[in-house]
């Protein structure tokens, strides 16, 4: 939570009672210590420049700076993921920054050869969506068979296979020294440090200056122990609220998040992670989870299986979540020749919202039939929204056909208008003279079938 | 040392109404059960807040008319046989889990001519006699066409406490009319904005129906196609709602079936990437996730077309119920 110019001013030399010695001494390049602090707070000044707070104010204001929820970072040779620094509970009241990471589990269990597999899988898989290219984010390693040997070989499989930044999970402090050894290259997220095993965990995520989840299946619980560890020199931190199923996930997460930003509790300031198919009873229901857990407050979320059927809806549904909604994607109006049009192509139009764009260029790309496509600027809104708001009229559509000057690329004088919107046909017919307007279906997906019998 | 953890809880002023749809015997109809929504004192699933007594609840859609060529292969094959009879399909859809039949009205009737007036109440009747449920009525959006099968609805099902809709800012007088005459409910739809909602309900209020009989329709779109939208004016007006603005306090109904079998996602089979899974499965995730996701921001009821993600989403909402 950022401090006003005034609270900041209570904390220097000058706002102090009773005042320091040196109160407004100038040496900071302000005039009075109160000019100092409106600088400090619009963060056009370092408090290094002032030789004379005190160490508490020190403490005080480099606490009141820090963001209320840390920003993790796992990287790895190729790739890394962001995680954190977010700064409200609703998408609406600004924008969600960091969207969560999405890892797949690998279990130490699998042979060399479907653990190598999996991996480049994961690493490659690659989606377009609205002209955005999708990705899995890393993988977690898990120990699950209980042997340093195998668990080490496991990871070195991994490294060997992919880029992906990297979560060791293992509760065993030996095991997970087995694992680390193998993990040159990346600095792996370490998968968990427990009341038990906290001190040990805490070492060598120091030693390897790697980020390390604490796992406690209480809010009081986790707090605690981020205490003890940051005491112990570690400080990127992911909390594992190791609360599983669906309501309890939901609940224990708007918590952690309620205090971080409501009460900037300092304690539960960082990421969370969560494994979904550890609480739901099949892929399915793990999907769902998942999903809530991507919109509802977690960090990193690690799917228990791969299934491309499955990773596509989750990436999307974070692609929406993530999407700042102040900011539309939109694309440039304008004339776009789609599959090398000529002069009988028929001409369509549709509105510059990202969504609708790539509905409709999208089909027609795939059907393989020539077509200009005219993009009317209505704000970035869909078909139906925009013509609600007014931003989809027949004047909007007319000046879009005269101003791309779509005329003088064809030999026909022929438009298709979404079904959305045949109400404009006659208005359409004043504003265009000369041309026929034609109502196209209102799905883009039945465009080509559309085209091939009614053009 | 222990820490003295105190988790923020928000102190809300207002809660949401609580609808009931549907009459037994004993209150003037035939249903064998009602339904109530509404009435949660908090956000959605925040148990250590305040008090959900309703949970959310799913519709499955039944078309007067068999879809055919409209509805896609993985959502066709699920329902079979039974699409060509809307009671059979009511039947079906009850036996899936249904909590709620949505009977979607259709603008021809199945020898391909104008619906009338006459045929919607047949179906109506066809589908009270094959359901114990509480039944949704919607119309086409064609508002001399709905007019038209939803007064003749509104009084083939007198005294059934209906649900009947959509009432739009273009169209409502009449429907709104009709559910008052015959002691129905309507729902009332805008287009993904909370100033057009809170208007439309005033509207409709101002009509004379109860505010216990108005249910909102925010308008959704389906994940990848602008779901985000409706996600946040649905959390905007039910935040809206506790704060204590009556006019955003009426339960939500969206349509995530409808929208999700629009998608690409959902409709097509073939020449699509390959990342994007088998064709089946990704169809059936594809309309649980955007109904899951609307659960989890506010809808109160749900319309659903895959039996499959019915069940998904019905066995969410009791997980997520459960304390």
């Amino acid at each position: 939570m950022a401090l006003s110019g005034l609270e900041i001013y209570k904390l220097l030399p000058g706002g102090i009672k009773p005042p320091h010695p040196k109160a407004n001494c100038k040496e900071c390049g302000f005039p009075t210590c109160l000019a100092f602090a409106m600088k400090l707070a619009a963060k056009q000044a370092e408090l290094s420049q002032c030789k004379y707070v005190s160490d508490e104010s020190k403490a005080k204001l480099s606490a009141a700076a820090a963001p209320p929820i840390r920003l993790i970072t796992l990287s790895a040779d190729g790739r890394k993921v962001e995680v954190g620094n977010e700064t409200v509970l609703f998408r609406h009241e600004k924008t969600f920054f960091h969207p969560a990471g999405l890892l797949v589990r690998v279990p130490d269990t699998l042979a060399e050869g479907e653990i190598v597999a999996l991996a480049k899988a994961v690493a490659d898989y690659k989606v377009d969506y609205v002209g955005m290219a999708l990705r899995l984010d890393g993988l977690a390693v898990e120990a699950v068979s209980g042997d340093a040997g195998k668990f080490a070989a496991a990871v070195a499989a991994v490294r060997g296979a992919c880029t992906l930044p990297l979560v060791l999970v293992t509760e065993d402090p030996t095991l997970m020294s087995a694992g680390l050894a193998k993990a040159v290259g990346v600095t792996p997220l370490l998968c968990a440090a427990t009341a038990a095993n906290w001190e040990a965990m805490a070492k060598l995520a120091k030693d390897a200056k790697a980020p390390l989840v604490l796992r406690a299946d209480s809010v009081a619980g986790l707090a605690e122990l981020t205490q003890k560890v940051v005491a112990a020199g570690v400080e990127n931190l992911v909390l594992d609220p190791a609360v599983r199923g669906f309501s309890g996930s939901l609940q224990v997460l708007t918590q952690l998040r309620r205090l971080a930003l409501k009460k900037n509790f300092r304690p539960v300031g960082y990421p969370s992670i969560t494994f979904p198919y550890l609480g739901a009873s099949d892929l399915a229901m793990e999907e769902l989870l998942a999903g809530q857990q991507i919109a509802k407050y977690a960090g990193l979320v690690v799917l228990g299986n791969f299934d491309p059927a499955m990773v596509y809806p989750l990436l999307v549904l974070r692609a929406n979540i993530f999407t700042d909604p102040q900011k539309p994607i939109q694309v440039e109006p304008g004339v776009y020749p789609i599959n090398k049009p000529g002069l009988d192509a028929p001409v369509l139009v549709t509105t510059n919202f990202s969504i609708t764009y790539f509905a409709v260029a999208n089909e027609m790309e795939s059907s393989g039939l020539p077509s200009w496509l005219l993009v009317a600027d209505a704000e970035g809104m869909s078909v139906l929204t925009a013509w609600a708001a007014g931003k989809f009229d027949a004047e909007k559509i007319a000046k879009t056909v005269k101003g791309t000057g779509i005329a003088e690329k064809v030999n026909h004088r022929k438009v298709v208008i979404p079904g959305h919107v045949a109400v404009l046909m006659g208005e359409l017919e004043e504003e265009l003279p000369g041309w026929q307007i034609k109502v196209g279906p209102r799905e883009a997906v039945d465009l080509p079938r559309y085209l091939k019998t009614a053009w | 040392m222990p820490v003295n953890v105190e988790v923020p809880i928000e102190k809300w002023s207002g809660s949401i109404r609580q609808v009931t749809l549907g009459a037994t015997a004993a209150e003037g109809g035939t249903r064998g059960h009602t339904v109530t929504v509404g009435g949660q004192t908090t956000l959605p699933f925040l148990g250590f807040e305040g008090k959900v007594p309703n949970r959310p609840v799913i519709a499955v859609e039944v078309r007067a008319v068999n879809p055919s060529e409209e509805w896609p292969e993985p959502l066709a094959k699920a329902w079979g046989a039974a699409m060509n009879d809307a009671a059979a399909w009511a039947k079906a859809a009850e036996a899936a889990g249904a909590d709620l039949i949505s009977l979607q009205l259709t603008t021809v009737d199945s020898a391909g001519k104008r619906m009338t007036g006459a045929t919607a109440r047949k179906v109506l009747r066809a589908v009270l006699n094959a359901t114990g449920l509480p039944v949704i009525v919607l119309g086409t959006g064609q508002a001399e066409l709905d007019n038209e099968m939803l007064v003749a609805c509104a009084e083939e099902g007198v005294g059934e406490r209906l649900v009947l809709g959509p009432c739009e800012d273009k169209n409502y007088r009449t429907i709104v009319a009709a559910a008052l005459a015959h002691g129905h409910l309507v729902t009332a739809k805008t287009p993904m904005d909370v100033n057009l909602s809170k208007q439309l309900t005033v509207l409709v209020h101002d009509m004379g129906i109860p505010m216990e009989r108005i249910i909102t329709d925010p308008t959704t779109g389906a994940l990848g196609y602008g779901i985000e939208y409706g996600y946040s004016v649905m959390e905007r007006l039910r935040l809206a709602a506790l704060q204590g603005d009556s006019m955003t306090q009426q339960p939500m109904i969206v349509t995530p079936g409808e929208e999700a079998w629009r998608a690409k996602e959902t409709r097509a089979g073939e020449g699509v990437p390959a990342a994007w899974g088998e064709w089946a499965s990704r169809a059936v995730n594809w309309e649980a996730m955007t109904a899951a996701a609307l659960v989890e921001s506010g809808a109160d009821i749900v319309v659903m077309r895959h039996p499959e993600a019915v069940g998904r989403v019905k066995k969410m909402i009791g997980e997520l119920m459960a304390a």
